[in-house]
C-alpha cells in the first residue's frame, strides 16, 4: 500500500508543478497589441448586443462603467453549463456537458472526501447523525460525477469516431485521452458497485494522505482505482485536457482584454519597454538586430530592402 | 495533375503530396443564391496559363494570390523550407512576437478541435465545405509543424500526435497561399467556446512569410505600405496629386450642391483631424466630399493632412506584418501630434478603424498618444443631436446595412450607424445575422484590392458569396429592378469587395442594388444641401 501512496503523492506533486508551471507560462507573457472580441461580457448595457465605450462620443473623456457582475454571470454560465458550446455547437454539447459536469461532481466529492478526511482523522464517524447525512452526499455526488463523465466520454468517444469531420482530424492520442478517462471512471464505478458501495475507500485513502500516515489494507480492486486515479491526474496537464488553465487567460487577457492605454499609464511602462526589444526577423525590408523602437521608425529606410 | 481525393476529402497530411495541384475547387459546390439568382450558374474560376503556372506557386487550389515565384533548384527549395521553420520559431520568441505572443501561445496550444469553428465560416461554406477552407485545417497544421519542430518528443511520438507532416517546399507553398484563402473576419473564433482565435493564427502564418521569408502579395506590401511609407499612400497618390485632388473636390461640390466649400489642410490646432482611406479620393470621391459638406455646415473646426502618409488611413501591415504595421501606425500617431489636433477622426474604413483606436491603442504613447474616435459616433452626434437638419424623406428608398468586421466584431462600434439610418432611412432594414454576428464582406484582410491573375474570381464566387446572399434576402420583399436600393457599406474595402460583387452578379441590371457610404446619405437628407446628391449611377 506505501508503493500506492508514495505513487499518489509524486502524482499530485506532478500535477500541481505542471499546472503552476503552465499558468506562470500565460500570466508573465509580455503585454501584447489588443485583439478583443466582442461582445465584451464586462461592458456595462452594451454587452448584450456587443457594443463598445468605442461608441460615445469623446469617449475617453467618459467613465468607462466596467460591470463585473455580468462578467461573472457569463463566467458561471461558461463554465457550469458550457454556453459557449450550446449556442454554436448544440449537438456536441449533449454529450460535452454531461462530462464536464460529471467531472465537477468528482472535483466536488474528492474536495468534500478531503474535508471528510480531516474530520475523520480528528475523530468523527459515519456512526453519527451528521455522518450518515454525509454518507448519502457523498455517494450522490461521486455516483452521479463518476455515471455523468462516463456516459459522456463514451458519447464523446463515439462522436469522435462517427463523425467523419472531427475523425479527420483526430490524432490517436485524442482517442487515448478518452478511453484513458473512461477506464478510470469505469474502474471506479464498477470497484465500488462491488466492494465500497458508499464510497468510504476514497475517503479513507485521502485520509492517510493528508495525515502522513500509513493506509489499511484496501482490496485490491480499490488500490487499482487509486493507482489509475493517480496516473490520471498527474497525466492531465501534458494533454489538451488542461485546457481549462488557458480558457481563464484566453478570455480575460485576450477576448475581453479592453483596457485603454491612457497617457503615463501602466499598460503605457509596459510597452515602452516591449518597444525596446531587440527583432530577430529576417525579412529584407527589416534591419535584423534593432529595436522594434528603431525599426517603427525607420520608415525611410524601407526604401533600401535588403538583397 | 490534381489530387485524387475531392475538395471534401482532403486530409491536412495530404498538403506535403507531391502533385501539381491538391485541390481542384468545382463550382457545382457552391450554395445556391436566393431570388431572383436560383437559376445562376457560376463560370469556372478561370484557369492560369501554362506560362502563369510554370512561374508561381499554385499547387493548393490552383489560384494565385500571393505570387509566389517557383524555387530555382532544389537548393533553393531548402533554403525556403529553412527559412520558413526558422520564421515559425520566432513567432514563440517574447521579443520577436511581443505584439501578440500570448494570444499566439494560447490558441496554439489550446484547440480542442471540436469544429466549432467550421459552422461560423462563411468561406468553408460557400466552397461546398472544401477541407482546406475549413478553419481547423489551416491552424491545425501549423500546431502540427510547430509541435514536431518544437517538442523534444515531437518525432517520436508523431504517430501518436498526428504530428508526422513532411515539411518539404509543396507544405510551405501550400501553406503560404492557405495563410490567404481566410479574410481574418474572426467569426470562428467568436464562435469557438474556448477563446482560440484560428483567424489570429493565420495572420500569425502570414507574419512568417512576410517577416522572414518576404513573401507578401504585391498589392500589400510592395504597392501596399511600402508605397504608403515612401510615397504617401498605397494608392500612389503623391503629395502633388492630392492638392490636384482636393481642387477637384471642392469643384465637384460646387457642381453638386452650389456650396463654396475651402477643404482645410494642415491647419495647425484645429480640434479634428480626419484620415480618409485615399481608396476613397480615386473611386469614391464623393465620400470625401461629403465628410466635408456634413463638417462644414455642422461648423466643426477641422483639417485634412498632407503630410506624407497622412492622408492615407489605411494600415495594411494589419493584414499581415507587425513591423510594417507599426511603422505605418507610428508615422500616423507623429502627424497628429505634430499638427496638435484635439482629436483624429476615422473616416469610412474599418481597418484604419481598428489599426488607430484598437490595436492601435498600445502603440500611441506618450505625447504621440492623441484620442481617436470614429466618424460613425461623430456623425451620430451631429445627426440624432440635431446639429444638421435632415429629411428623410429624401432618402425614401430600401437601405440595408453592411457591418465591416473590424468596426463591430473587433471594436463593438454597433449602434450609432444604426441609430443614423433609423434617423435618415424610412426603409432601413437589417440583414441577418447583424452587428457582431455579421458575415465578412469577403474582401476583409486585403482581398479587396488583390486584383490579379484568377484571385478575384475565387473572391466573387467563393469569399464574397454568403455576403451577395445576404443582400438578396434583405432586399426579398422589393428585388424588382423597378425599385433602387442601397447597400451602406461604411468602410472602403468593403465598399470596394460589394462593388465587385455587384458587378460580377450582374446585380445593377437586374435588381438595381447599388452601393455606397454611409456619409452620403446623411449629405444627401440634409436641408441644407442642394436635393439629390446622391446619384443613382453605378461605378
Amino acid at each position: 500500500m506505501l508503493v500506492v501512496q508514495i505513487l499518489s503523492y509524486v502524482c499530485v506533486a506532478l500535477f500541481l508543478t505542471m499546472v503552476i508551471a503552465k499558468v506562470i507560462k500565460y500570466a508573465t507573457t509580455p503585454i501584447h497589441l489588443r485583439w478583443e472580441l466582442y461582445p465584451v461580457a464586462h461592458e456595462k448595457g452594451r454587452s448584450g448586443y456587443g457594443g463598445s465605450i468605442f461608441e460615445e462620443l469623446d469617449w475617453w473623456t467618459k467613465p468607462r462603467e466596467v460591470d463585473r457582475l455580468n462578467e461573472y454571470k457569463e463566467m458561471f454560465l461558461e463554465i457550469a453549463f458550457l454556453k459557449g458550446v450550446f449556442k454554436h455547437n448544440p449537438r456536441l454539447w449533449v454529450f460535452s456537458f454531461p462530462f464536464h459536469f460529471g467531472l465537477y461532481l468528482i472535483i466536488v466529492w474528492l474536495g468534500l472526501a478531503f474535508i471528510l478526511s480531516i474530520l475523520f482523522a480528528a475523530g468523527v464517524a459515519f456512526s453519527t447523525g451528521f455522518g450518515k447525512f454525509v454518507q448519502v452526499i457523498v455517494a450522490v455526488l461521486g455516483y452521479s460525477g463518476l455515471i455523468l463523465t462516463t456516459l459522456g466520454a463514451l458519447g464523446l468517444l463515439f462522436r469522435r469516431i462517427a463523425n467523419a469531420d472531427i475523425r479527420r482530424y483526430s490524432a490517436p492520442i485524442e482517442y487515448i485521452n478518452l478511453v484513458f478517462i473512461l477506464v478510470v471512471t469505469g474502474v471506479a464505478l464498477a470497484v465500488h458497485l462491488a466492494v465500497d458501495p458508499w464510497l468510504h475507500g476514497p475517503i479513507a485513502y485521502l485520509a492517510s494522505l493528508v495525515t502522513f500516515s500509513k493506509a489499511e489494507a484496501f482490496p485490491a480492486a480499490l488500490q487499482v482505482e487509486f493507482v489509475l486515479g493517480s496516473l490520471l491526474l498527474a497525466y492531465i496537464p501534458l494533454t489538451r485536457m488542461a485546457h481549462f488553465i488557458a480558457k481563464y487567460f484566453l478570455y480575460h487577457d485576450v477576448r475581453w482584454s479592453d483596457d485603454p492605454n491612457p497617457r503615463g499609464g501602466k499598460i503605457e511602462g509596459k510597452l515602452k519597454q516591449a518597444f525596446g526589444y531587440p527583432m530577430q526577423w529576417q525579412g529584407p525590408h527589416i534591419q535584423t538586430g534593432k529595436s522594434w523602437a528603431e525599426v517603427g521608425t525607420s520608415f525611410e529606410e524601407v526604401k533600401e530592402e535588403k538583397k | 495533375m490534381s489530387a485524387s481525393r475531392k475538395p471534401q476529402e482532403t486530409r491536412v497530411q495530404d498538403i506535403c503530396l507531391p502533385c501539381e495541384q491538391l485541390v481542384e475547387l468545382d463550382v457545382k459546390d457552391i450554395p445556391k443564391l436566393p431570388p431572383p439568382y436560383e437559376n445562376w450558374e457560376d463560370q469556372p474560376i478561370s484557369p492560369l496559363s501554362e506560362e502563369k503556372r510554370a512561374a508561381a506557386e499554385h499547387s493548393l487550389d490552383g489560384i494565385i494570390g500571393m505570387r509566389i515565384p517557383k524555387p530555382k533548384n532544389d537548393q533553393e527549395k531548402e533554403e525556403l523550407v529553412k527559412k520558413f521553420l526558422s520564421g515559425l520559431e520566432r513567432l514563440f520568441s517574447k521579443e520577436d512576437n511581443w505584439t501578440f505572443f500570448q494570444p499566439f501561445l494560447l490558441s496554439m496550444e489550446n484547440c480542442v478541435k471540436c469544429n466549432t469553428c467550421a459552422e461560423a465560416c462563411p468561406i468553408f461554406e460557400s466552397s461546398g465545405r472544401a477541407e482546406i477552407y475549413r478553419p481547423l485545417f489551416r491552424a491545425d497544421l501549423m500546431r502540427r509543424i510547430a509541435q514536431k519542430q518544437r517538442s523534444p518528443l515531437g518525432g517520436l511520438l508523431s504517430g501518436l500526435t498526428g504530428n508526422g507532416i513532411k515539411v518539404t517546399w509543396e507544405t510551405v507553398a501550400r501553406l503560404a497561399d492557405l495563410a490567404y484563402r481566410c479574410t481574418l473576419c474572426r467569426r470562428c473564433a467568436q464562435n469557438c467556446p474556448m477563446g482560440v482565435d484560428n483567424g489570429m493564427l493565420t495572420r500569425e502564418l502570414r507574419k512568417v512569410f512576410s517577416q522572414e521569408l518576404g513573401l507578401a502579395p504585391e498589392e500589400l506590401h510592395a504597392d501596399g505600405t511600402v508605397k504608403h511609407l515612401t510615397v504617401g499612400s498605397s494608392t500612389g497618390i503623391n503629395k502633388h496629386a492630392l492638392m490636384d485632388i482636393l481642387e477637384f473636390a471642392e469643384e465637384d461640390i460646387e457642381d453638386r450642391t452650389g456650396l463654396k466649400i475651402k477643404l482645410p489642410i494642415d491647419k495647425q490646432g484645429a480640434d479634428i483631424l480626419i484620415m480618409h482611406n485615399a481608396g476613397e479620393f480615386l473611386s469614391w470621391p464623393e465620400n470625401l466630399e461629403a465628410f466635408a459638406i456634413l463638417f462644414e455646415i455642422a461648423g466643426l473646426s477641422w483639417t485634412l493632412s498632407s503630410d506624407l502618409v497622412g492622408y492615407d488611413s489605411v494600415n495594411y501591415g494589419l493584414f499581415y506584418d507587425d513591423v510594417q504595421y507599426t511603422r505605418v501606425t507610428l508615422r500616423h500617431a507623429e502627424i497628429a501630434r505634430k499638427l496638435g489636433v484635439k482629436k483624429v477622426v476615422m473616416g469610412e474604413c474599418g481597418h484604419a478603424h481598428k489599426a488607430f483606436m484598437a490595436v492601435g491603442d498600445r502603440m500611441w504613447i506618450e505625447e504621440a498618444n492623441i484620442p481617436r474616435e470614429s466618424a460613425l459616433t461623430l456623425m451620430e452626434d451631429l445627426v440624432c443631436n440635431e446639429k444638421v437638419m435632415v429629411d428623410p424623406r429624401r432618402n425614401d428608398f430600401p437601405v440595408t446595412l453592411h457591418d465591416p468586421c473590424n468596426v463591430v466584431r473587433s471594436m463593438g462600434i454597433v449602434q450609432p450607424q444604426r441609430n443614423i439610418l433609423k434617423k435618415i432611412c424610412p426603409q432601413f432594414r437589417e440583414m441577418h445575422p447583424h452587428g457582431v454576428h455579421n458575415y465578412c464582406c469577403g474582401g476583409g484582410s486585403g482581398f479587396a484590392i488583390m486584383q490579379s491573375n484568377n484571385f478575384p474570381d475565387w473572391r466573387m464566387r467563393i469569399s464574397g458569396r454568403k455576403k451577395f446572399a445576404q443582400i438578396l434576402e434583405a432586399f426579398r420583399d422589393c428585388i424588382d429592378p423597378s425599385i433602387n436600393k442601397y447597400v451602406c457599406a461604411p468602410c472602403s474595402n468593403c465598399k470596394g469587395q460589394i462593388r465587385d460583387l455587384l458587378t460580377y452578379y450582374d446585380a445593377w441590371e437586374r435588381t438595381r442594388i447599388m452601393y455606397g457610404g454611409l456619409v452620403e446619405l446623411v449629405v444627401n437628407a440634409m436641408v441644407d444641401v442642394k436635393e439629390g446628391f446622391h446619384e443613382w449611377e453605378f461605378h
